[in-house]
């Protein structure tokens, strides 16, 4: 019965050689490859640290009347606008506004990569239930793996810095607008799609003219998920070196600040409710069509 | 007759994981349940063979799971047959490849749908156009012709709305002038107007009579709705398990139903507005009396048969020739059924 005791695991010394073997294949593949891989987003890095001086640099009234606008563009409301603009002046009011744009900054890149990637690959799945049986699982880990975990391989290959904390962010980030556009692409009725077989649309005409237009509404709500999921890895992304409004809270952690870790922490509270009412309201214009005023 | 615009040879559709497995057994005369209880496979379309003639409306007509829209959907090849052909002006379609599908598609063929089928996020003349913009007319052309044919189905004044705003018959007039609108040969239309109240319905197949009547098009028209295949129908199909029983004209269903199920569908139609001198016409060498058209239906052939000497009226063939005679007990006795 001693057998059934103590779980039969890998003695002490296989299983840390098993370990070492895969740390030191890692080291190995860092030291070889690290330096390319480096030099692979150093595009990504100048954009960034260009973008963050862009914004550092502007004089706030412009920032004020940029973020107003988009705001009055993306909602057509004034409460929204309003809002966006007094949420802004508050926290440059308080001192937070070079960390704000430094925020800004990579949030804004991030989501852009997220889009850029991830609408692609939310399309080729949405063609494809093999790929969408392959990509799903991925996502599911990326979604709900540790951040931490994938900072260890990250750190290890790119170092501390904005490249590394820009793709912590956007592994955690991008598996929303992947899966919704899939599902968006998925979701347009089928009688649709059969009417504009009818008429003779090529593959290409049907992704343009009818699913990804239809589509569109659900591709939203992606991005809009993909940027709260960005805003909610600024405090992680900022233990590996990424400036902005995470600093100054993982140092409020450590000093046991509690003012500062509030006001920064609801700064970025302010950031995500702008992003996110202004997107959603921009998404629901989207679809004014469907409010139709005739019998349905 | 004038030669045949599609022709549907033999053509069999099983649903299932392995078709062509079960053809055969079809083929030798297995059952629909049978092979549903005994094999899983669904039998949509039995053996039906079909010759469409040009520029005539064909109906064809069948209660739901009939095979009717299956059928319909095999012409553009929406659906692909299990086994038999389909050709279109002698062409067959299930030997094309992709790209000829396409274009028969964008040019020779359009289809209404039940559902309409219309575009949510574009304008009604966009939708209109939406034929056109397919096949890659420039904008201002397609915009024209778009607005042609918003004329003509009487929505003018709505080319700026979406679908969604509009009622369901009025999205229907949108799903014809798109069809309409990529001038084709053939108009394919699933039970066009089956979503659309009785009003409605009568209106649109009004406005599908006059537009025929000026346009000629070949139209092949789904419908369970029997009114309505007597009333647009020059020739009428009926499917019933996806098996074709009777093909024929208005009078030839009415009058000599194939079986007892077409017999139980003609029981309640109104036969006076239906039944035409020329079915009961019996030939004779020749008559003196009073005259009528062929094309004249019971319930106005009534009155000028009581009035007629020996209540007995010649009936004038299309050419103006004499068809037979037809006596006032004949014609009540054809009311009856």
């Amino acid at each position: 019965m001693e057998m059934f005791e103590e779980f039969p695991a890998l003695g002490r010394r296989p299983l840390s050689e098993f370990k070492q073997t895969i740390d030191e294949a890692f080291k190995g593949f860092s030291r070889a490859y690290g330096e390319a891989l480096e030099n692979f987003f150093d595009p990504l890095l100048k954009f960034l640290v260009w973008f963050e001086k862009l914004l550092i640099a502007t004089p706030w009234p412009i920032i004020l009347i940029i973020v107003g606008g988009l705001a009055w563009l993306g909602s057509r409301s004034v409460k929204i606008t309003v809002g966006s603009v007094l949420a802004f002046i508050a926290i440059g009011y308080l001192g937070m506004w070079e960390d704000t744009m430094a925020t800004l900054a990579i949030i804004s890149v991030a989501t852009l990569l997220c889009i850029v990637l991830g609408i692609p690959i939310g399309i080729f799945m949405s063609r494809s239930d093999r790929a969408q049986a392959i990509i799903t699982p991925v996502l599911d880990v990326m979604q709900t793996i540790p951040s931490f975990v994938y900072l260890i391989p990250v750190v290890m290959l790119l170092g501390i810095g904005k490249v590394p904390g820009l793709l912590a962010v956007c592994i955690y980030a991008i598996p929303p607008i992947v899966r919704l556009t899939n599902l968006g692409i998925r979701l347009v009725d089928k009688d649709i799609l059969e009417a504009a077989d009818a008429f003779g649309a090529s593959p290409k005409q049907k992704m343009l003219g009818v699913q990804i237009p239809l589509a569109l509404p659900n591709i939203f709500a992606g991005i809009n998920q993909t940027i709260m999921m960005a805003l909610s890895m600024v405090v992680i992304a900022s233990m590996i070196g990424v400036k902005g409004l995470g600093v100054p809270v993982l140092r409020a952690i450590s000093n046991q600040y509690l003012a500062l870790g509030l006001m920064n922490g609801l700064a970025i509270v302010a950031l995500a409710i702008i992003f996110d009412r202004v997107s959603q309201t921009y998404g629901k214009r989207l679809q004014a069509y469907r409010k139709g005023h005739g019998n349905d | 007759m004038t030669d045949a615009k599609v022709q549907i040879k033999n053509l069999y559709k099983i649903f299932g994981k392995n078709p062509q497995k079960v053809l055969p057994l079809v083929k030798n005369g297995m059952s629909k349940p049978d092979l549903l209880d005994q094999h899983g496979h669904v039998l949509g379309i039995e053996n039906v063979s079909l010759d469409i003639p040009e520029k005539q409306i064909q109906v064809v007509m069948g209660l739901s799971g009939s095979g009717k829209s299956t059928l319909i959907r095999h012409i553009n090849r929406l659906i692909e047959p299990t086994d038999g052909e389909i050709l279109i002006d002698g062409e067959n379609v299930l030997k094309m490849d992709e790209k000829q599908l396409r274009q028969v598609r964008r040019t020779k063929t359009a289809m209404v749908f039940q559902k309409f089928g219309l575009l949510p996020h574009r304008r009604v003349h966009e939708n209109v156009a939406y034929g056109l913009s397919i096949q890659g007319v420039d904008d201002a052309k397609a915009r024209e012709r778009a607005n042609y044919w918003i004329e003509r189905v009487g929505l003018s004044g709505y080319e700026e709305h979406y679908p969604g705003q509009l009622s369901g018959g009025m999205q229907q007039r949108v799903g014809l002038a798109r069809a309409l609108a990529t001038d084709p040969e053939i108009l394919l239309m699933d039970e066009a107007f089956s979503a659309l109240d009785p009003l409605i319905r009568f209106d649109m197949q009004s406005i599908l009579l006059q537009l025929q009547d000026e346009l000629n098009k070949t139209i092949i028209f789904i419908t369970h709705d029997l009114d309505e295949a007597l009333r647009l129908g020059d020739n009428i199909a009926i499917l019933r398990d996806g098996a074709m029983i009777q093909q024929g004209d208005a009078q030839q269903i009415v009058m000599q139903p194939a079986d007892d199920y077409i017999a139980d569908f003609t029981k309640d139609i109104n036969r006076a507005k239906v039944i035409e001198l020329r079915a009961l016409a019996r030939p004779v060498e020749s008559f003196a009396g009073p005259t009528l058209d062929g094309e004249t239906v019971l319930e106005d052939a009534l009155k000028p048969l009581a009035q007629a000497p020996d209540q007995t009226i010649g009936v004038t063939k299309r050419d103006g020739s004499l068809g037979g005679v037809v006596s006032l007990t004949e014609a009540i006795e054809a009311l009856h059924g």
